[in-house]
């Protein structure tokens, strides 16, 4: 599923958070919201999941807008993973992943059973390599585990469109390796907000840059990963090397600039 | 747990509940047999039964018989009320007397009572939980977030002063034992049930619990919070609301015929849980059957421990929940809401 966004403003209490952010992200692609911390990239991904609602612009999907979509509509094309989210009661892991199961119930009760339900959670677990814990509890996973069920559970709901918000904290180098890896295999047009920008050039088509609400650079990982955008945005001094199998940039940190 | 499995729990604790409540019925100064139970029942009921004695009957279908019903109907309201309350605030310890709900209830409650205007009851203790619910999350939410052990200690400090104006109201208009009807509002006590409290319970229970039951997916969808229930289609605050709105309504009629009784709400959701899961589609009937269960038993209790005096039915509630309160609280997984 195609997005594209038009001139995406939004603020709370009259302090902007976002201004003006347009990008057209093709179908299938893999983009990175990067940005340092409060640059907005939370509230991106909430305004193109059609949580939060824009003060001007639209976010479309195929050339649908979220906003003409009611909760229910828009969650059966877009799925969204918070950071650090977990439950407040018991949950196993096949209980977390049907949950995304939900917007596809039908209006009132819902099947009983759910075989069908079901069989489409176990799929989604495979698909991560985590069939062999569904009827482990969540809180019993280590940090790597509960975010591949994460991902289990917004694949369970078949969306159209992946919105990750850093996907990968809290897990070691082969966990964090391994989940982009998976989210790449999937196929969907997938959004992630990531903080390590080798991750990002790595694993993304597309790069989307923010800083304090301003979209300031938007192409390929390439293209927005240089010396000096990253110098501008993050304040610090660094090396673009070319990665010898992958041939995508590398960023080699220098020191933070003196102020 | 498999289908079959669940419902074999919900069909054996639907038949203890109707086989404790018949017993129930026989307990008491008075001896009646189950048989004179069944027979006084039939006989109102227009089946063709032994005849009873006009004395025995009339204990039966007059004391006894709304009383159990009440307790039971209550039990399973109020159990109800902490399960949905539980997953909308998403905090283990929400509950709607450790909350204030069922204090400012009794506000509501003793005023039309003082005032004579009876008829207003339920209404009255609809807008005291009401009120008190608003309150209590209005004082807990800081910085837009209500932490579980903010909203106990809201709930607390609204309970303490909705049980203050309770007193308050009550000796202010004091005539005859007003002691033992302070009691009764605060603790709770279904001594007096009658007909019309079976009527008031059983049309809260049926009307507000199917609607609940209805919303057992959108319940589901709150395990992870606000934007996880949202990005699964879920209309946050208008469900939000409206399950608490629903909680206040049951609420407030549970305590229109009962008064505040306390720790159904909090203790019995955990332990049914361990049975059903959490899944709301299991979890809301079987935690109604054993709410219903819990207070018929902690009733017949209160009536016959102290025989012939007889202990406000939240004394035992509390004896019985107090300690698994404290469980839960010290239990290793309250990383859950700490």
């Amino acid at each position: 599923m195609g997005v594209d966004l038009d001139q995406l403003s939004f603020s709370i209490d009259g302090t902007s958070i976002l201004r003006d952010v347009s990008a057209s992200l093709p179908t299938g692609s893999v983009t990175g919201l990067l940005g340092p911390n409060g640059a907005g990239k939370s509230t991106l991904l909430r305004l193109i999941a059609g949580i939060d609602k824009a003060d001007a612009g639209t976010a479309a999907l195929d050339g649908v807008s979220v906003g003409s979509l009611n909760r229910r509509d828009a969650a059966r094309r877009i799925a969204l993973l918070e950071q650090n989210a977990a439950p407040s009661v018991e949950l196993t892991v096949l209980e977390v992943v049907l949950l995304g199961r939900i917007p596809h119930r039908t209006k009132l009760m819902g099947s009983f059973s759910g075989d069908e339900d079901r069989g489409v959670a176990l799929d989604a677990l495979e698909a991560v390599g985590a069939r062999s814990l569904a009827d482990r509890s969540w809180h019993s996973l280590s940090g790597g585990q509960q975010q591949r069920v994460q991902i289990a559970r917004a694949m369970a709901q078949q969306p159209s469109l992946l919105l990750l918000d850093e996907p990968t904290n809290h897990l070691d180098v082969s966990a964090q390796l391994s989940l982009l890896g998976q989210v790449r295999e999937l196929g969907v047009t997938a959004i992630m907000a990531l903080h390590d920008l080798n991750l990002a050039a790595a694993y993304c088509d597309h790069i989307l840059l923010l800083d304090g609400g301003l979209l300031v650079a938007s192409g390929p990982p390439a293209e927005v990963l240089t010396p000096e955008i990253i110098g501008a945005v993050y304040g610090v001094d660094c090396f673009i090397l070319e990665h010898p199998r992958g041939g995508h940039p590398v960023i080699v940190y220098s020191a933070a600039m003196s102020a | 747990m498999t289908r079959s499995t669940y419902l074999g729990w919900l069909v054996a604790a639907t038949i203890a509940l109707i086989l404790v409540c018949a017993v129930a019925v026989t307990i008491g100064p008075a001896a009646v047999s189950l048989a004179q139970v069944a027979g006084s029942i039939g006989a109102h009921l227009g089946l063709p039964t032994a005849p009873v004695p006009l004395l025995t009957d009339s204990i039966v279908w007059q004391l006894r018989l709304p009383r159990v019903l009440t307790a039971a109907l209550v039990g399973a309201g109020l159990a109800l009320s902490g399960a949905v309350m539980q997953s909308v605030t998403r905090n283990p310890l929400a509950d709607p007397y450790l909350l204030g709900l069922s204090s400012g209830a009794s506000v509501g409650a003793v005023c039309v009572v003082i005032l004579g205007i009876g008829f207003a009851l339920p209404a009255a203790a609809f807008l005291g939980a009401l009120l008190a619910l608003v309150a209590t999350l209005s004082i807990a939410r800081v910085g837009g977030t209500i932490t579980p052990v903010r909203a106990v200690l809201a709930g607390l400090a609204i309970a303490q002063l909705a049980g203050a104006l309770t007193s308050f109201i009550i000796f202010w208009a004091a005539k005859g034992d007003s002691y033992r009807e302070i009691l009764n509002w605060l603790l709770g006590s279904v001594a007096g049930a009658t007909w019309e409290s079976v009527a008031i319970a059983g049309t809260a229970v049926l009307v507000v619990g199917t609607g609940i039951l209805f919303s057992a997916t959108r319940l589901d969808a709150f395990a992870f919070g606000d934007t996880s229930a949202a990005s699964l289609g879920i209309n946050v605050n208008r469900t939000r609301w409206a399950l608490l709105g629903s909680v206040a309504l049951l609420t407030g009629a549970m305590v229109a015929v009962s008064g505040s009784i306390g720790f159904v709400g909090l203790i019995l959701p955990h332990l049914v849980r361990g049975v059903s899961g959490p899944g709301h589609r299991r979890l809301l009937p079987l935690v109604a059957v054993c709410g219903g269960l819990f207070l018929v038993i902690a009733d017949t209790l209160a009536r016959t421990v102290f025989d012939p005096r007889e202990l406000p039915v939240g004394i035992i509630t509390a004896f019985i929940g107090v300690p698994v309160f404290i469980l839960l609280i010290k239990r290793k997984k309250s990383h859950l809401w700490a």
